[in-house]
């Protein structure tokens, strides 16, 4: 296998290292797109977007408001189709998919705005990720045949275990609408990875959360890519968690990426400054 | 009697809707064979057809309740199936003369070929994100009514005849006429009977429940809640909206099966725009997704009517007058404090006479 090759971007200035970790060196890129683009009228909210994330990687997209992170992860997930560029998903072009079919092939997400199953029961919301891997169809369903009562089985078994990595068990039986704000965010986590995907996509997880919740999330995230060995895309805009847990990140301004690399050349980059805080007045 | 407690709140309730309407069909059973002049001459002659409703209030709660779709036609798909069966039913008449049977497999016809009318349906407006089931439904009941009332069928020695806005068949010797266009279908010989209805009830709580409460359930249910996030974990919003409605149009079609051979007569305009809307209230009025209500409500209602004929022509006044009443007493938490307020007070007051 060969390294992965750096992406032709036009703003960086800063030419940034491989932000590759070093267990995914020679190994293909879980996800990579090319030229990514898309407009809405006149409008580029994305123009040539260019990224590639490593097997087992944590990256970050930040930048300001409106600077389009959501709308990438809505070009990921086919939420929107793509005006221009490709999108190759461990080397397959995603180019017909759409966001079934996305999911299918490995990408789950959370929602900057919680979105839940508000009127199912927590359980039944992480049985819902699992849809695609219990193994029964309809007519069992109706005449409940042996194979429903073991299926039924396995998925509580395994939603409850999902559970346990938040160690949400013992909200199992109460309805997702009900719990509070963190639990929420932590239920669309579980339900997310209970589709098994290759490419976990987390849209501010952070927000609304305490600095100890943050900080338990952190760990939680970490826990995650441990256990499950996949990779992690995630928007924040606390920088203490980005700082924090990310291997790799990109900034995104105006729906162009202005700078890639690891944390600490990040933090230190003009560029990315005069994004956040504006230009500093000649003296 | 723990073990029903700790029972989950869905199994719990679909027990409860069981034992309802097992209970009520006993109790019914017990008064026509025992009591002189049976549940009444006007009961009597009501039981199917509130069989009928019954499964359709059930049928269109799996669209609206579970669904979350709206469908404004669904006496189309009853109209179907009433047409239909008594259609299949009629022309079967000497090759199974088993009763029950006939009736079962014109039940099944009837269920298949509306079945297959909600899927025509379905593949362009279930696509769509919006209240657009809503007014194609409604147009569709309104086309099915039209068009049964033109149509001409009979059968006979050589096999069935069929014409379309006049009466062109010429049947032969033997033949029988099953749809005699705006006239409707003249000779059902009524083989629906109680019993078949309170089967059909039951078979249609079965599969309501066991849909609901299983893989196949949820996934309705999840696109009900949010089409995004149901996509977002693999889960085909628009396969699984089809696969509520093609399953209550096929209960409608087999309730509208059992109303027909339950009418000596009947015709297309009987399933008109005021039927599904009588359907849909009583869908509203028992609960969305609350199948229990939806049984209360549809016999409730298909009764009083009848019930108010004292009236005269106040009738639909007072109806209409008991229905308002009864919607605002059932969801109105204000009400029912002040009736547990009342009750209390008079707990007291006969305390203190003590």
């Amino acid at each position: 296998m060969s390294r992965i090759p750096k992406e032709p971007t036009k703003l960086v200035t800063v030419p940034s290292p491989n932000k590759i970790p070093e267990r995914d060196i020679d190994k293909s890129p879980i996800l990579e797109c090319q030229h990514l683009g898309i407009d809405f009228g006149g409008l580029s909210a994305v123009k040539d977007f260019n990224m590639a994330i490593g097997r087992t990687e944590i990256a970050g997209l930040i930048g300001p408001n409106g600077a389009g992170k959501t709308t990438v992860f809505n070009l990921l997930t086919k939420v929107y189709q793509p005006t221009r560029g490709t999108i190759l998903l461990d080397g397959v072009d995603t180019h017909n998919m759409n966001t079934v079919q996305v999911n299918k092939a490995g990408i789950a997400r959370t929602f900057q705005n919680i979105r839940l199953f508000n009127n199912l029961t927590v359980e039944d919301n992480v049985k819902l990720g699992l849809h695609n891997h219990i193994g029964y169809g309809m007519w069992s369903g109706i005449f409940r045949l042996p194979s429903y009562w073991r299926e039924e089985k396995v998925a509580h078994e395994r939603a409850m275990e999902l559970l346990s990595i938040f160690d949400m068990g013992y909200l199992a039986k109460y309805k997702a609408g009900s719990l509070p704000y963190g639990a929420q965010r932590k239920l669309e986590i579980v339900r997310a990875l209970a589709t098994n995907p290759s490419l976990l996509l987390l849209d501010e997880p952070a927000a609304g959360m305490n600095p100890s919740e943050t900080a338990e999330l952190m760990e939680n995230i970490v826990k995650i890519r441990d256990t499950f060995g996949i990779a992690i895309l995630l928007i924040e805009h606390d920088m203490s968690l980005v700082m924090g847990i990310c291997e790799g990140i990109a900034v995104l301004n105006f729906g162009q990426i202005i700078a890639k690399g690891t944390p600490d050349e990040i933090k230190n980059d003009p560029v990315v400054i005069e994004a956040y805080l504006g230009k500093k007045k000649e003296a | 009697m723990n073990r029903i407690l700790h029972m989950k709140k869905s199994t719990r309730s679909s027990l409860f809707t069981y034992t309802l309407v097992i209970v009520a069909y006993v109790v019914i059973q017990l008064l026509r064979a025992f009591r002189e002049g049976g549940v009444g001459s006007v009961l009597e002659g009501q039981l199917v057809p509130i069989c009928a409703y019954v499964t359709m209030a059930l049928a269109l709660n799996l669209v609206v309740g579970v669904s979350g779709e709206l469908s404004l036609g669904h006496a189309g798909f009853m109209s179907i199936g009433a047409f239909a069966g008594c259609s299949v039913a009629a022309a079967l008449q000497n090759t199974v003369t088993l009763d029950p049977l006939r009736l079962a497999l014109s039940m099944v016809l009837g269920a298949v070929i509306a079945g297959f009318f909600g899927f025509l349906i379905g593949v362009p407006v279930l696509r769509l994100n919006g209240d657009y089931l809503a007014i194609v439904t409604l147009a569709f009941g309104e086309i099915i009514k039209s068009l049964v009332t033109n149509i001409y069928l009979g059968v006979d020695a050589d096999g069935p005849q069929f014409s379309f806005l006049s009466n062109n068949n010429q049947l032969g010797e033997g033949g029988i006429e099953l749809i005699r266009g705006p006239v409707g279908v003249t000779n059902s010989e009524r083989i629906a009977t109680f019993t078949a209805g309170f089967v059909l009830v039951l078979v249609a709580l079965f599969i309501i429940f066991n849909l609901v409460n299983s893989r196949t359930g949820r996934a309705i249910m999840a696109a009900r809640d949010n089409r995004i996030a149901a996509e977002s974990v693999g889960i085909s919003v628009t396969k699984y909206k089809m696969i509520a409605f093609v399953t209550s149009a096929a209960l409608a079609g087999a309730a509208g099966t059992l109303y027909g051979c339950g009418q000596v007569t009947f015709t297309a305009t009987k399933f008109d725009f005021n039927t599904s809307i009588l359907i849909l209230v009583f869908v509203v009025l028992g609960g969305l997704g609350n199948m229990w209500g939806s049984v209360i409500a549809a016999a409730a209602l298909t009764i009083l009517p009848e019930a108010l004929r004292q009236f005269a022509d106040y009738r639909m006044l007072v109806y209409a007058i008991v229905l308002i009443l009864v919607m605002l007493a059932t969801n109105n938490p204000t009400l029912w404090n002040f009736i547990a307020r009342i009750r209390e007070q008079r707990q007291e007051k006969k305390e203190g006479a003590k």
